[in-house]
């Protein structure tokens, strides 16, 4: 008989022990509610909402449902990751690339910025961008225009807005050239592999992504024009700018500083990735007759690369559940959205707090199931 | 002396090319310094846009006259290798040499030339500088929140006693050091923390905990005269029962008047704030998080099928979601998971709450350690009969967290950076303190220098953190 009591006994207290925790706080929350006169469910989802939100991608206002709202919310949170985890990768690359140049100046310029950053917290550096920084941004009266288009004032970032005509024509070109890169690449992949021959792949795919949309623009019947804002005077002192895409101050704060501050993550990932790949490899590159160019994308980035992605998805990960922090300065995210005002609203807070939850959850596993796929996938094949 | 050919600085007119080279660059360097001292262009005769890049141009051709390989000048070889090594370095370097220039003086107004530091109201911050003023005035605020003023001695003395107490380890020789480790480890952060909770809060919590500790300590002693085959289960009941019998069945509390400390005044954690609270949630959430994550990090790689499916759980679903909604959850959720006459305080409420998230990442960071062990490690423990708890006690834990300093030390530096997040739950630390500060109608417009100001020892604080990681990381890297 393999039955041992010293295998089962930690196995079951442990079990005994959860089950008794979970069971005490659901016993009393159904107390409580009941006491309270709370039902539990989440028909509230479909019900009018009736608060307003400041800044929404998609069309809301107060007579649309909570469902709605968590929308809204949810949408704010991945455009605020999204252009954070561009401007984070750009800036990351550069200065992680910065922190390994021989010039002494630009190396310690780098190691400047990234222990700077790093070592403030994000929420301050937050705070000093909205409540310090951009509040010394002029007026909407006195902004100056950056290159006849842009004004940033301290009602938000003013951009003009693009109108296009036939719009699903240019999306199409637009997704038909990257279909046909992508088959250009597997085809010249083949070829090489079999033939020895090397098709210019990265000409080709330039001038594909530009001249198939082009073409939508001269064949297709695509228009595009700007909308530039005007300034227009509401009151004797109060001006706002119509037309165009506002972006408001939160927005500009928040994606500023989530970017700075995880670009300084990301720069020592890339710094980390450069380093691993041992000097051999790059001498050894070198001593069979590969340009620097080809020593760069044939030998040292694949191996870096390895070495560099799972942390730098970690910190894009990182990023996005720092968004939330949005709700500090009333950016209108999933948190203040749904988990501030509705839950003010309803009073359902076991429903709308485990939602956002199980929201942020589903996010961060999905990546990290992506993440490990992945990492199996590029995984130094070991015999 | 040959003929010289100006596209092509070398070595046999060296002199020639120095002293023109340094010349042009200095001139470059000079006007930089000029406009940005004086505020006087000294090209300012020349065409706005070549004044504007003419120091640019004088520098590069400067630099490109001196970039001459084996001048033998041993500083020239130096600068030529550090910042001038091409063109592209050479105006890189040129860039951030004139941005250092240039931002000199406008820094330095802001903060010492044009700022104030005199006075006690707002009316002698008339400068277009800094309003330290502001800083001073609200300094206790700062660092102590709403804690009465008369009362924040018991602060500074718990500080101050915590500092004693952690350089009497720092200071003990090494043959000491050895014995001290388990008392560290164990007993001192339960003592500092009774200490700190019990002096700022001036309460009766402290039986409670000292009932624990007692029966921690006595369960411990008895337990080295138990026969390892009993062990287990010795641990898993004796230290509950002590704890017990000590509450319930000896009215300690009778016999010892330490509690009756007439004068403390019991003083609520709604007043606690400043940065002394961000040292307190520090602290607590650092001793709480470590035991809680080492566990978990046991858990994990645990046997068991159920413990580790357990531990899995509970591992990803703190990391998986952002520590705001944590606190929210611990502020509007928890109340309702609970007896309804039951109350936990609300600082408790967010140190747990900030100590069970940062354990999910000291639990995957030490896994990460438990991982790199070779398993010769675990075989070789095991052929010698060592148990599993003995296993990892003396054998396995120790090598594993040497392998992990840097990682620990980074969790606890985010866990220092997450602090200020409690103002979800109301509790207002530094950065919460500025922005209450920060609209008190006497002192608006203050908002930067009071970010700053916290900037900066957040800085000093992390900085300091992460190089005494690094130190550690040095003097316990074992070559393995």
């Amino acid at each position: 008989m393999n039955f041992k009591l010293k295998d089962i006994v930690p196995q079951l207290i442990t079990v005994t022990a959860v089950v008794l925790v979970f069971g005490f706080f659901t016993y009393n929350a159904q107390i409580n509610m009941e006491n309270r006169g709370i039902d539990f469910g989440y028909g509230f989802l479909s019900q009018e909402s009736s608060f307003d939100v400041q800044f929404s991608l998609i069309e809301y206002d107060g007579s649309h449902s909570y469902f709605r709202a968590y929308l809204v919310g949810l949408l704010n949170t991945i455009l605020v990751s999204v252009i954070g985890i561009i401007i984070a990768t750009i800036l990351g690359v550069i200065v992680g690339v910065a922190r390994l140049s021989p010039n002494y100046l630009i190396n310690k310029f780098a190691a400047f910025y990234v222990e700077f950053f790093r070592n403030i917290p994000l929420l301050l550096q937050i705070f000093f961008w909205y409540f310090a920084a951009l509040r010394a941004l002029p007026l909407p009266q006195d902004a100056e225009a950056m290159f006849g288009v842009f004004f940033l004032t301290i009602k938000g970032l003013y951009v003009p807005a693009f109108i296009w005509q036939n719009f699903s024509v240019f999306f199409y070109s637009v997704v038909a050239a990257i279909i046909a890169i992508i088959v250009i690449r597997i085809h010249a992949k083949r070829v090489q592999e079999n033939q020895g021959k090397q098709i210019p792949v990265f000409l080709i795919s330039i001038g594909l992504i530009f001249i198939l949309p082009l073409l939508s623009f001269l064949i297709g019947g695509v228009g595009l024009s700007f909308e530039v804002p005007v300034l227009k005077q509401l009151a004797t002192t109060s001006f706002i700018y119509e037309g165009g895409v506002s972006l408001p101050p939160e927005l500009i704060a928040l994606t500023l500083s989530l970017s700075l501050y995880t670009a300084t993550f990301i720069a020592e990932c890339v710094r980390a990735g450069i380093q691993g790949v041992g000097k051999g490899q790059k001498e050894a590159a070198a001593s069979i007759g590969l340009t620097p160019n080809q020593v760069l994308k044939l030998v040292i980035m694949p191996q870096a690369l390895r070495i560099i992605i799972p942390p730098t998805t970690n910190q894009y990960l990182n990023l996005t559940k720092n968004s939330s922090l949005a709700a500090a300065i009333a950016y209108p995210d999933l948190v203040l959205v749904f988990a501030g005002t509705a839950l003010m609203q309803t009073g359902k807070a076991i429903e709308i707090v485990s939602i956002t939850m199980f929201t942020y959850l589903t996010l961060s596993i999905s990546i990290s199931l992506l993440m490990n796929w992945y990492n199996k996938k590029i995984a130094i094949q070991e015999k | 002396m040959s003929k010289i050919n100006f596209l092509r600085p070398d070595k046999s007119n060296l002199n020639t090319f120095l002293y023109l080279g340094s010349f042009l660059f200095f001139i470059s360097v000079l006007d930089v310094f000029f406009n940005a001292f004086f505020s006087l262009n000294l090209t300012g005769f020349l065409p706005n846009f070549l004044s504007f890049l003419l120091p640019l141009i004088l520098g590069f051709v400067g630099l490109y006259f001196i970039r001459i390989e084996f001048s033998g000048i041993r500083y020239l070889d130096l600068l030529n290798k550090h910042i001038n090594t091409n063109n592209f370095n050479a105006i890189l370097s040129l860039l951030i040499i004139f941005v250092i220039i240039k931002s000199i003086p406008p820094v330095l107004s802001w903060f010492v030339i044009d700022a104030s530091f005199a006075g006690d109201s707002k009316d002698v911050c008339t400068g277009s500088g800094a309003c330290w003023t502001y800083i001073k005035v609200w300094m206790r605020r700062f660092m102590y929140g709403m804690y009465p003023n008369a009362e924040q001695w018991r602060i500074n003395l718990s500080f101050i006693a915590l500092v004693l107490m952690g350089s009497v380890g720092y200071f003990a020789t090494d043959r000491l050091k050895k014995y001290l480790t388990l008392y560290y480890v164990v007993i001192y952060p339960l003592i500092a923390f009774l200490f700190i909770f019990f002096f700022i809060s001036g309460g009766p919590v402290f039986f409670d905990f000292s009932y624990g500790i007692i029966a921690a300590i006595l369960s411990i002693i008895i337990g080295f005269f138990i026969p390892a085959k009993y062990k287990f289960y010795y641990f898993l009941i004796v230290p509950l029962a002590l704890y017990i019998i000590l509450k319930y069945f000896i009215f300690f509390e009778e016999y010892i008047e330490l509690g009756k400390l007439d004068g403390l005044n019991w003083v609520e954690t709604g007043a606690w704030g400043g940065l002394s609270l961000t040292f307190i949630i520090s602290f607590f959430c650092l001793i709480f998080c470590f035991p809680i994550g080492m566990a978990f990090a046991l858990g994990r790689r645990s046997s068991f099928p159920l413990i580790r499916y357990i531990s899995v759980g509970f591992i990803e679903f703190w990391r998986g979601v952002p520590l705001i909604t944590v606190l929210f959850m611990s502020a509007v959720m928890f109340p309702m998971f609970l007896p309804e006459d039951f109350f936990i305080d609300k600082l408790v409420r967010a140190i747990i709450a900030i100590s069970l998230f940062e354990a999910a990442y000291v639990a995957e960071v030490i896994r990460g350690g438990l991982q790199a062990l070779p398993r010769g490690q675990y075989e070789a423990a095991k052929s010698l009969g060592m148990g599993y708890w003995k296993m990892h006690i003396f054998v396995i834990l120790p090598q594993a967290l040497k392998l992990v300093i840097p990682g620990i030390a980074n969790t606890f530096l985010a866990l220092v950076k997450d602090t200020p997040l409690i103002f979800v739950v109301g509790l207002l630390e530094i950065v919460g303190m500025l922005n209450l500060a920060k609209t008190n109608p006497k002192w608006l417009g203050f908002a930067m220098e009071g970010y700053v100001f916290a900037a900066i020892i957040f800085w000093i604080i992390c900085y300091a953190m992460s190089k005494y990681s690094y130190n550690l990381e040095q003097k316990y890297k074992t070559d393995r």
